[in-house]
């Protein structure tokens, strides 16, 4: 048993509670021990990643009780490669925050680094019950996080996201209830087996429990009927805070992938990939609903968040297609999206403090301090994001529309993919022809550009030409990761007798 | 039992959707209360409901699955907090907004 993957969790757990007791020290101290704990998550999920990469699934039993009666952390390359994306986009969204952004609040560190607990156990877990638990605490640090700095935008956004999550926690209650009560279990290797097992008089319940649970997944994830909450609430969210929630609609598709390819996946009998017929069209429907969105965006926060919609529906197509290929090319795509669009929010902050009261909203206003190096900063971002080459979303969507079987699925995907980073591309060339050329001829002297944010923002935004040069690794790495994931036996070895490592 | 059992979390997520839909915070507070006692009970019962059985295990007798047990123990914890979060937030937002409506302002303006 490696004790390893405990780790992820336990780390922010104990030093979250260190800051909680610890509220009235020093800024700095908070920040060393926030910041220690974020930079040693980075080697140490990169370590997990090269661990999962032999092949082998570990587990690790709490309190030793055996699957399935005990809670199992599981970690195979999608967690570990999960863990990796969050790690890194955390240690820049963190050193971001140190340079002032969490003296808005007593506990910010502490929150964050129970925020970072419920995201690490989300994607290590292998129970179900245990993956609602640790989206409470993922969900209850984010609304803390959300609400960051106070102001009546951010309550009025936060008070909506609070709602609806709560009502979402409550839809899976009832599908985790739904499922035990038919199949005796919560363990996800377990369900799997009784899941094909299930006689037809079973099969309808667990097909409803099953489609509740794409209702609570997809509204973290933020697809087209459940992503009206998103917008607002990214918006108002403070930078570093805005960089992280970057990686939260991706805990959603990640729980989409896991749920549906080990549970509902190819071997549930008549249920068998039941979700991939609700996906498709939604994937689409979300891809054209953020592009709107995005063109009519009236502030550069507004766009990105509404950029951040168009990028779950273009992993949800990937993920609906359901083929190996099209897989691949989400998760790739999915790498990349998390830490451009984290980098981005960064960037918008950066720019909003040299535009005074206007902050970023699509008008005219004072001339920036620095537009050469923002500017070329947002080029950067703009094109990543937007899929154009030679940066990171170009090789994410060109896999992607490789990937598409000729037919009618290419001929719905290609032109909203293609349309759709167009519409990108001009919402963004507003953005930043506004934001950098229509301005006046006075400068704020007040905002002095501050270095160590600057070299937060510039190295997300930087991994783009990395996850380029890294990307042969990178696509073996997640061809393995969906070979795995549809290695359904290696999964159901772990709850047979004597089958756990 | 089971169709009165049924009955009783029918009438009380029913509640809790009609309040939810109010559209003011304080009802919408009472909404998510009643929806999430709704959605306790029916964890419980996933467990199956039995009279005059022994509560968690017996030799050789029929007993209560003690599983769901923990698991609405569980919910009830979180309920809770995400209860006591949610009623500051809504008494903030009374205070930051001057109005109890759940958008912020008052609708139709």
């Amino acid at each position: 048993m490696n004790h390893g993957l405990a780790l992820p969790v336990l780390l922010p757990m104990f030093i979250g509670c260190l800051l909680l007791f610890g509220a009235r020290l020093s800024m700095p101290i908070k920040r060393v021990l926030s910041l220690t704990s974020t930079t040693l998550l980075v080697p140490l999920s990169m370590w997990l990643m090269w661990q999962a990469d032999q092949g082998a699934l570990q587990t690790y039993a709490m309190g030793d009780w055996q699957a399935p009666f005990g809670i199992i952390l599981l970690l195979d390359r999608l967690s570990a490669l999960l863990l990796v994306v969050t790690a890194v986009l955390a240690f820049f969204a963190l050193l971001y925050a140190v340079r002032g952004d969490d003296e808005r609040g007593r506990n910010f560190h502490a929150l964050f680094q129970f925020q970072l607990m419920g995201i690490n156990g989300a994607f290590l877990t292998g129970d179900l019950f245990n993956l609602f638990v640790f989206f409470e605490i993922l969900l209850i640090a984010s609304y803390s996080l959300l609400l960051h700095g106070g102001g009546p935008e951010r309550v009025r956004a936060g008070l909506h996201y609070v709602i609806l999550n709560l009502v979402g926690s409550a839809f899976f209650l009832i599908a985790v209830g739904v499922l035990y009560g038919i199949t005796g279990t919560l363990n996800m290797a377990d369900l799997s087996i009784r899941v094909a097992a299930a006689n037809a008089e079973q099969a309808p319940l667990l097909g409803a429990a099953g489609l509740l649970l794409l209702v609570v997944f997809g509204l973290k994830a933020a697809f087209l009927p459940l992503y009206f909450w998103l917008p607002k609430a990214y918006a108002s969210a403070s930078a570093p805070v805005a960089a992280l929630f970057a990686i939260m609609t991706k805990i959603g598709l990640y729980s989409i992938l896991r749920v549906y390819t080990l549970i509902f996946g190819d071997d549930a009998g008549t249920l068998a990939n039941m979700a991939e017929a609700w996906l498709w069209p939604l994937a689409l429907l979300t891809m054209v609903g953020g592009v709107i969105g995005a063109l009519a965006a009236t502030s550069l926060h507004g766009l990105l968040a509404y950029l951040v919609v168009v990028s779950v529906g273009t992993l949800l197509a990937g993920l609906a297609q359901g083929t190996a290929e099209a897989l691949s090319a989400a998760l790739y795509y999915l790498i990349h999206s998390s830490w451009i669009a984290g980098g981005l929010f960064l960037l918008a902050d950066l720019i909003s403090r040299q535009r005074g009261a206007k902050t970023t909203r699509l008008i005219q206003g004072p001339e920036l301090q620095n537009p050469h190096l923002l500017g070329g900063l947002f080029f950067i971002g703009a094109i990543a994001v937007a899929g154009l080459p030679p940066l990171s979303g170009f090789v994410g969507k060109l896999l992607l529309l490789r990937a598409v079987e000729p037919g009618l699925q290419a001929l719905f995907l290609w032109p909203v993919v293609l349309v759709g980073g167009l519409a990108t591309m001009i919402g963004l060339s507003r953005a930043g022809s506004t934001l950098f050329w229509r301005v006046g001829q006075s400068q704020l002297d007040s905002a002095e550009l501050d270095y160590g944010r600057l070299f937060a923002c510039a190295s997300l935004l930087l991994l783009s030409p990395l996850l380029v040069g890294l990307a042969a690794p990178l696509l073996a790495y997640v061809d393995a990761t969906v070979i795995q994931l549809h290695d359904l036996q290696l999964y159901r070895q772990l709850v047979l007798p004597g089958g756990a490592s | 039992m089971e169709a009165l059992f049924a009955a009783a979390l029918g009438i009380l997520t029913a509640s809790g959707v009609y309040l939810l839909l109010r559209a003011r915070t304080f009802p919408v507070v009472m909404g998510l209360t009643l929806i999430s006692y709704a959605v306790n009970l029916f964890l419980f019962a996933m467990g199956r409901l039995h009279t005059g059985v022994s509560s968690v295990i017996a030799e050789g007798a029929e007993y209560g699955d003690p599983l769901p047990q923990a698991l609405v123990l569980t919910a009830i914890v979180i309920g809770f907090a995400m209860t006591a979060f949610v009623v500051v937030l809504a008494l903030r937002s009374v205070g930051e907004m001057q109005t109890d409506h759940v958008d912020g302002q008052e609708p139709g303006r």
